[in-house]
């Protein structure tokens, strides 16, 4: 059985619901992820030794929650964390909840690449700044955050692509979108037609995404 | 002006504990360019980096314009290094902000209010001659470029040091010079009390006043660098001389020499005396120049000649004589054959 245009031609209102849902819960994912994962990265960074905060306890904890829920596979963490779900959003079905346990996944993992980003930083300019008598939140607002502005960037685009790729199973717990259709009903139904399609908008969703967030890493860069 | 007393610094590595500053102790002048000398490891740059205290003195005393600033840390060290600006091999410039928001950025951090800021950038960058790169970034700016927004930035809240670690070393010969008369303008017009490291004595005879050569974490000569230059003491100091005038001369020519070779060393104001000269009319003798230059260190003469003398030994012996009352100093490099 292939692709079958009649067939596809009758699935796009679901296709069309499954799209904005993945739109849906990766945008709530991704806010959470930048808001709670920046400050954490941050932290991360400023802490290790010889920073301006140097902190081994902070570090120290830090790194093993982070590296502790990375650890954890997606599909359990889902499960996992249906009791947090219920507590956050009153529901543990739906694209809503599935969103609470993409947002527990995708902030370490964007903490850990922003802390990568800010690596990246020279030294020496961290400490022009130190000599120039900067505040640390100078150091933090316009020495790290910006010298690391496209490597961030970079790491949105990342974490944004993962996250299309965790939310093919939110369907667990009826979380709906793209990924959890073709799983569903290309896969478990065998429809070739509905396979091919999901699939093929997730590759150029991806593609656009990456596309985009390469431009523009590359459009703030001064350097 | 910065006082250092005893100062060590004490580094734990893998491989032991390591002295990189070792019990130094300096006073350098309200008002004089002082420079630090050595090769790399010598420990320049950390007791460099110990006056502003991006390195922590394991031991000694450092006072800078009477603030001991061991003493302090938090906001007060921070309020403290406002007024000491320091200036880098690789410039540090951040090279997602212009030139302006680079210099407008040590002003931010003396709260300093915006309307004031613009003015202050304004005037920073008239004075190191920038005044058309206002808003480009550092990237596109070459070497020399960024070392002037570099001393923008650190001169902005009008320090009273200015530190340079290895500033020209990374500039080519004729930036490194536009530099140097910069930080020279810098020096005497604002009377600001400069310290730079430098493992070229180029840069030390270009601007310094006084000197000192560091070696192992330790300071083992110090004092005016005339002084230095015209009498040496150390092996090191005589080998960074050495890098800026030499005095080498090929084997087969000392080989080709019969007579005594001397070398003559005129300071200061004997070395336009032209005692050479009257010597050689005196005396029944030939003089054959092997060497000579004369070099000027802050504006002052230093006249070395290196010659054969062709003539009696008695003549030599009188002639030499003659040369030592007249206040130069001679040195027999090689007997006569």
């Amino acid at each position: 059985m292939g692709f079958d245009f009649a067939h596809f031609v009758e699935l796009i209102p679901d296709i069309n619901t499954a799209f904005l849902q993945t739109i849906y819960m990766i945008t709530i994912s991704l806010v959470i992820a930048v808001v709670i994962g920046l400050p954490i990265g941050i932290l991360l960074y400023i802490t290790d030794k010889g920073l301006i905060w140097e902190n081994r306890l902070v570090q120290n904890v830090l790194g093993f929650v982070v590296n502790m829920v990375r650890s954890v596979p997606f599909i359990i963490l889902l499960v996992a964390l249906l009791p947090l779900t219920d507590a956050i959003v009153k529901t543990t079905i739906g694209p809503t909840a599935a969103s609470v346990s993409l947002s527990v996944a995708a902030i370490p993992f964007f903490a850990r690449i922003v802390e990568t980003a800010l690596r990246e930083i020279d030294k020496g300019v961290i400490e022009a700044a130190i000599a120039a008598g900067a505040t640390p939140w100078m150091i933090i607002k316009d020495v790290l955050l910006l010298e690391a502005k496209s490597g961030i960037i970079s790491g949105i685009t990342l974490t944004l692509i993962s996250l299309i790729g965790f939310s093919a199973m939110a369907g667990t717990v009826g979380g709906g979108g793209i990924g959890d259709l073709a799983i569903r009903f290309g896969y478990y139904r065998y429809d070739n037609t509905i396979m091919i399609a999901t699939v093929l908008i997730l590759i150029i969703l991806v593609q656009v995404i990456q596309i985009l967030g390469d431009f523009i890493a590359k459009v703030v860069d001064k350097r | 002006m910065i006082e250092i007393q005893n100062l060590s610094k004490i580094y734990n590595t893998k491989n032991g504990v390591v002295k990189g500053v070792d019990d130094v102790t300096l006073s350098i002048q309200k008002g004089e360019i002082y420079g630090i000398v050595g090769y790399s490891g010598a420990g320049k740059s950390s007791l460099l980096r110990c006056i502003n205290l991006l390195e922590r003195p394991s031991t000694g005393h450092l006072t800078v314009d009477g603030t001991d600033l061991t003493s302090l840390k938090g906001e007060p060290l921070r309020l403290a290094r406002l007024k000491i600006g320091m200036i880098f091999q690789h410039f540090y410039l951040i090279s997602q902000k212009t030139v302006f928001e680079n210099i407008a950025f040590a002003l931010k951090a003396a709260k300093v209010p915006s309307k004031e800021i613009t003015k202050r950038v304004e005037s920073l960058l008239d004075m190191v001659g920038l005044s058309d790169k206002r808003d480009v970034y550092p990237s596109q700016l070459s070497g020399g470029q960024k070392q002037r927004v570099a001393i923008a930035r650190a001169l902005a809240n009008n320090p009273k040091v200015l530190l340079c670690d290895e500033a020209t070393s990374a500039l080519d010969p004729t930036t490194t010079k536009s530099i140097l008369n910069l930080l020279k303008k810098i020096n005497e017009e604002l009377d600001i009390t400069v310290v730079l490291i430098t493992h070229e004595m180029n840069v030390v005879k270009e601007i310094c006043h006084r000197m000192a050569i560091m070696q192992d974490g330790r300071v083992i000569e110090e004092g005016a660098v005339y002084k230095i230059f015209s009498n040496p003491k150390t092996a090191l100091a005589k080998e960074f001389i050495a890098s800026v005038v030499s005095f080498d001369i090929p084997e087969s020519i000392v080989r080709s020499c019969t007579g005594p070779i001397v070398k003559v060393t005129f300071r200061g104001k004997v070395a336009g005396e032209g005692v050479i000269s009257d010597t050689l009319q005196q005396f029944n003798l030939k003089g054959n120049f092997l060497h000579c230059s004369i070099e000027y260190i802050q504006e002052m003469p230093l006249g070395i000649f290196v010659m054969e003398l062709k003539g009696e030994k008695k003549e030599i012996q009188k002639a030499l004589d003659y040369i030592e009352h007249r206040d130069a100093q001679v040195e027999v490099l090689r007997d006569g054959i």
